[in-house]
């Protein structure tokens, strides 16, 4: 039993990384990402292209993705997100949704549909795994995706609290005019502020490849397991990312103990039923529903 | 040369004209009171002048340099800050984290942390309060001193009065006094006639969107300001709206 809750723990780590992106755009620019899930395919395929082609290692492929989809985000703010948030809350969601279908087809054109994965390209990586007392193994790779997963949660808490650009940001998404007034420029926060959102992308991304298979159309159950993750944990909340994602792949896993199939069904019910109790003791409405921070001040 | 002028400013919300052709000038210095019914267009006009929202004609200028396009974010580090209606502060952050910001535009000066505090010795034990859980006055402070933080030429108080006590506003206005005294330029919406006159070197009344009265605060009485006020000066009663 403890090895599967040890298991799960790990996995969890994998499922806040995939949900940090989508936690932090909905937090500090009050978006839903449906292209979240397309575009850590995206970031995948890049260092797959990257190694194969040019047997660049993924972790130092890295180096040059990441600075990629930074510059990604950075547009996707400036050129598609904030045009379309000026036509209300509903258009950036369709917005969103319409490029994963762009991304996901653009990625198939180029790549086929063939299932790829960064595995062999990290060695003996994929499949080692370290002893730990009991006779548990852990896999290296799901370690080190749960120390990247802490430390990136940890490090954007940090940087959202301790720096002048972090309280920028997070000032420009509590009240954007007031920001401009004390000296915020709210569009270039949002557009920093997306851009850290698709490096957090990529870096799922890169786990993604590493740890299985993926293909142009892989995007669609990853953005279902970040959404889950971050609904689970308070969306907004960082930390609570980390632990809505370990309470997500807890429940798969035990979900998986009872029956050979029950390991989605597990995920599933424990966010339905997260989702029912939020939504029974916070009254009905997607501000309850997602725990919303109150934006007005009394 | 004046400090800040506005010309001929004529700003709209959608059909609304709020503010219909509007100009004065504020020297370096001076403390100008705005006074006026609500709609009157006060507050619209501060929020014009520190960029929050762009006019359909009309310019305002400072040190003679042409404002008018310019986005809100740049007028603070020029030095216009405004203290908005309602506070407005960011109520998920603390009273610190709100000052901080207040430094964003960096302009150099030396209003610090520590010296709104030892203005407003009343934030001292908030400092690391959420400003969503402090009592209005002490969010009336947090929002003066987060103006104050960026160093400002130009000083605009819209309402600071609102909702406090009369014992709160006392205190408010001591810490103006001295501000006054050092010698920041002061635009001020105040809904209190006398301390408005008592505090001012001039006084604008505004009706519907113009300019009713101008004129130096000891020079003009109460009577000449409240028939500015209700349009009783004007000529024709026709011209009075419903």
């Amino acid at each position: 039993m403890s090895n599967q809750i040890i298991q799960g723990i790990l996995l969890g780590g994998y499922y806040a990384l995939i949900a940090c992106g989508l936690s932090f755009m909905f937090s500090v620019m009050r978006i839903i990402n449906l292209a979240h899930g397309s575009l850590a395919v995206f970031a995948a395929f890049a260092l797959w292209w990257l190694a194969s082609r040019f047997h660049i290692s993924p972790f130092l492929g890295l180096l040059i993705v990441l600075p990629l989809m930074a510059a990604i985000g950075w547009a996707l703010q400036r050129f598609l997100l904030e045009r379309s948030a000026r036509g209300g809350a509903l258009l950036p969601i369709l917005t969103t949704f319409g490029l994963a279908i762009v991304i996901d087809n653009m990625l198939f054109e180029q790549f086929g549909a063939d299932t790829r994965s960064l595995a062999p390209y990290i060695g003996s990586l994929s499949y080692d795994s370290w002893e730990w007392p009991g006779s548990i193994y852990v896999g290296k790779l799901a370690v080190i995706m749960f120390a990247t997963a802490v430390i990136l949660l940890g490090g954007l808490q940090l940087f959202l609290t301790r720096t002048r650009l972090g309280r920028s940001i997070r000032a420009t998404s509590e009240d954007p005019d007031t920001a401009g007034l004390v000296g915020v420029d709210a569009r270039r926060a949002n557009a920093i502020a997306a851009a850290i959102a698709m490096v957090t992308v990529g870096l799922a991304g890169a786990f993604l490849g590493m740890r299985a298979t993926f293909d142009p159309y892989a995007g669609a159950p990853q953005l279902l397991f970040a959404f889950e993750a971050a609904v689970i944990g308070g969306a907004g909340s960082l930390w609570g990312t980390l632990i809505g994602g370990i309470v997500l792949a807890l429940a798969q896993t035990l979900g998986a103990q009872v029956h050979p199939q029950g390991f989605l069904i597990g995920g599933h019910a424990v966010f339905l039923v997260v989702l029912f109790v939020r939504l029974s003791t916070s009254g009905l409405g997607l501000r309850g529903l997602l725990r919303l921070p109150s934006r007005s001040a009394p | 040369m004046s400090l800040l002028s506005v010309e001929n400013l004529v700003v709209r919300h959608g059909l609304l004209q709020a503010v219909r052709g509007v100009s004065f000038t504020v020297q370096r210095g001076e403390t100008l009171a705005l006074v006026g019914a609500n709609g009157a267009g006060k507050t619209t006009l501060l929020r014009a002048i520190a960029g929050a929202h762009q006019p359909a004609a009309g310019r305002v200028l400072l040190d003679g340099a042409d404002l008018t396009s310019v986005p809100s974010h740049r007028r603070v580090g020029m030095g216009i800050a405004l203290v908005p209606e309602g506070r407005k502060l960011f109520v998920q952050m603390t009273v610190e984290e709100n000052l901080l910001l207040g430094k964003t535009a960096g302009r150099p000066g030396d209003w610090s942390v520590d010296k709104v505090l030892e203005m407003f010795p009343n934030l001292k034990p908030r400092r690391h309060a959420k400003t969503g859980h402090l009592s209005g006055g002490e969010q009336q402070a947090t929002a003066i001193g987060r103006a104050l933080m960026s160093n400002p030429d130009v000083l605009l108080l819209d309402e600071v009065s609102l909702g406090l006590s009369p014992l709160i506003v006392d205190r408010v206005y001591a810490a103006l006094q001295g501000l006054i005294v050092s010698g920041t330029t002061i635009i001020l919406v105040e809904q209190d006639l006398n301390r408005a006159l008592s505090v001012s070197n001039r006084v604008i009344c505004m009706l519907e969107g113009r300019v009713a009265l101008e004129g130096p605060s000891k020079a003009v009485s109460r009577d000449d300001v409240t028939k500015a006020y209700f349009g009783l000066h004007r000529k024709s009663p026709g011209s009075v709206p419903a």
